[in-house]
């Protein structure tokens, strides 16, 4: 199913920061537990999230550091922060303000 | 095989102007970990190459979502060379470019310890003529340095500079007669292109040196202006907030810190253009992409209204020196469309209205040399005229044969390059007519 663009980038952040609560990733890794999460129905273009990540990076939400992958290369990690778990807090509730919300309404229930 | 593809893709995306070199790291080690993971379902390298790439998003796409995250590169930065790669040596570069700068400022002053003051009344006569020497030595210090041009070449260069030195100061000039004049203008001319020796670290002979000579004194013209303006806000605000406490800062400034910081600013401009050159888009050009339309309309209407109204040019005294800054402009104008023009590409709409403005400088400037030959004929020479006369002749050599490189290039009968090795094998003739003004020229007409 396809998912609105703008629902697409609304629920970016708190999916991102939710994947890296679990612990370290990188942008490929992300990419691949959020299709998992949703059972292959969300597909993100890959190279929206790199932005996505900056921008959270920018923001003090996550930390970025240099590694390595498992075959030697240069790899870009990221981490969630304590603001960044902070705003995760944020943004659950009010994900589940929405949802309780159109849950009410005759939307659900059609 | 697949490596090549992975090269060509990240040399494709690093052009995108908002993606760093982080950033195509970041998204090279994306493709790999998606090409990795389809081959091992089953896909050949070339087609996982090809579904990562597409899932990766179109550049454009890609770009516009880094642009909007990163709007901040998209005006590139100045003074941030890539510190973790180079900062000592940039540290340095800027250390010896503020010592030369002060070496300037101190030379200004150094005059007066012999006794020349800038406020006597000819005092005129001593540091006018001799501008280029509290300056450009500093400069093409710094690019030796920079360089690390050979000994002959710094032998070459205190050479020139010595023999302007004498000229200007020992030959016995009638101290602002005409040729005195002259010399005091040309001076500068001759020497800034001794320094383009430097700046080429002595490849002198290397077009494409020339060439980015050419670009260089463009930016450092502009980078003198805006720092000069800069510079005026400076004072005016001094001025200010010192008469505001009842003092009268005005002679100190005027006989120390803008002199001083004016000739320090030479090699100021010159350190910023050489630092920025890889980052920063030429200015030069796009002056010249606004005002070639502008000028070729400017002739076109002074032509036809000549044609028109049947009026011949009333050569005045100095009205052939106007033309011939005309000229100079004109090739000026030429000169920065060709320094940032990609030799390749076809000609286009630019490239005939170059053409037009050089066929129209041309006709202007026979209306001006049919004129002013005629007063030579009448009243003789002198000087000025045949100074102005030379540099006419010189400039009219240049854009006629300009002009008929560009027609073999409109009519597909030759390509582009012809045209700049014709700009920068010119070069040395503005050179040898400029020393040519001042050291034969006061002997030729007997000081005067």
């Amino acid at each position: 199913m396809d998912i609105g663009k703008d629902l697409v980038a609304a629920s970016a952040t708190p999916l991102v920061l939710a994947i890296l609560a679990e612990g370290e990733s990188y942008g490929y890794a992300i990419l691949k537990r959020v299709s998992e999460l949703s059972g292959g129905e969300l597909q993100w273009t890959d190279g929206m999230l790199y932005p996505v990540l900056h921008r959270l990076e920018r923001d003090g939400l996550v930390k970025a550091s240099w590694g390595e992958s498992e075959s030697g290369r240069r790899r870009k990690y990221y981490q969630l922060t304590k603001a960044g778990t902070a705003e995760l807090e944020a943004q659950k509730k009010q994900w589940q303000i929405v949802n309780k919300a159109l849950r009410a309404t005759p939307f659900h229930s059609k | 095989m697949i490596e090549a593809q992975i090269n060509e893709w990240r040399s494709y995306v690093s052009r995108g102007r908002a993606i760093d070199a982080a950033d195509v790291s970041e998204l090279e080690d994306h493709l790999r970990s998606q090409v990795a993971d389809l081959v091992k379902s089953g896909l050949s390298d070339e087609e996982a190459f090809l579904i990562g790439v597409k899932r990766l998003g179109q550049l454009d796409g890609l770009s516009h979502e880094f642009a909007r995250e990163h709007s901040e590169r998209l005006w590139k930065r100045l003074m941030v060379p890539d510190a973790a790669k180079d900062g000592g040596d940039w540290r340095r570069e800027v250390g010896v470019a503020i010592a030369c700068a002060i070496a300037a400022g101190a030379a200004v002053k150094l005059p007066e310890l012999f006794g020349v003051s800038m406020q006597a009344p000819d005092a005129d006569w001593f540091y006018v003529p001799n501008l280029s020497f509290f300056t450009l030595p500093f400069l093409t210090a710094f690019f030796v340095w920079k360089r690390g041009v050979s000994n002959a070449t710094r032998m070459g260069l205190a050479a020139f500079f010595l023999v302007g030195a004498l000229a200007i100061n020992l030959m016995p000039f009638v101290q602002g007669g005409h040729t005195h004049q002259l010399a005091a203008l040309h001076l500068p001319i001759a020497l800034w292109l001794t320094v383009g020796i430097a700046y080429a670290g002595g490849a002198w002979r290397d077009q494409d040196q020339r060439m980015n000579y050419v670009r260089f004194t463009g930016e450092w013209f502009i980078y003198y202006v805006l720092i000069a303006l800069g510079g005026g806000v400076l004072m005016a605000t001094t001025m200010f907030v010192f008469q505001a406490i009842g003092l009268d800062p005005e002679k100190f400034m005027q006989t120390w810190i803008i002199p001083c910081c004016a000739a320090g600013a030479v090699v100021i401009a010159g350190m910023l253009v050489e630092a920025k050159q890889s980052v920063i888009e030429n200015m030069a050009p796009v002056l010249t992409y606004i005002f070639t339309p502008l000028f070729t309309l400017l002739l076109l209407v002074f032509l036809g209204t000549t044609v028109v109204t049947g009026s011949g040019i009333d050569m005045k005294r100095e009205s052939l020196i106007g033309f011939d800054l005309l000229l100079v402009l004109v090739v000026g104008l030429l000169l920065y469309a060709i320094s940032a023009r990609d030799l390749n590409k076809p000609a286009g709409f630019f490239d005939v209205l170059q053409f037009v403005l050089v066929i129209c400088a041309l006709l202007v400037d026979a209306l001006a040399l049919w004129a002013i030959l005629a007063r030579i004929g009448a009243f003789g020479f002198s000087p000025n005229k045949v100074a102005a006369l030379g540099e006419n002749l010189i400039l009219v050599a240049n854009l006629g044969w300009s002009a008929v490189l560009y027609w073999r290039f409109l009519t597909k009968r030759a390509a582009f390059a012809p045209l700049e090795r014709w700009q920068t094998a010119f070069l040395p003739v503005y050179a040898a007519w400029a020393w040519l003004v001042v050291l034969i020229f006061p002997v030729v007409f007997r000081f005067v």
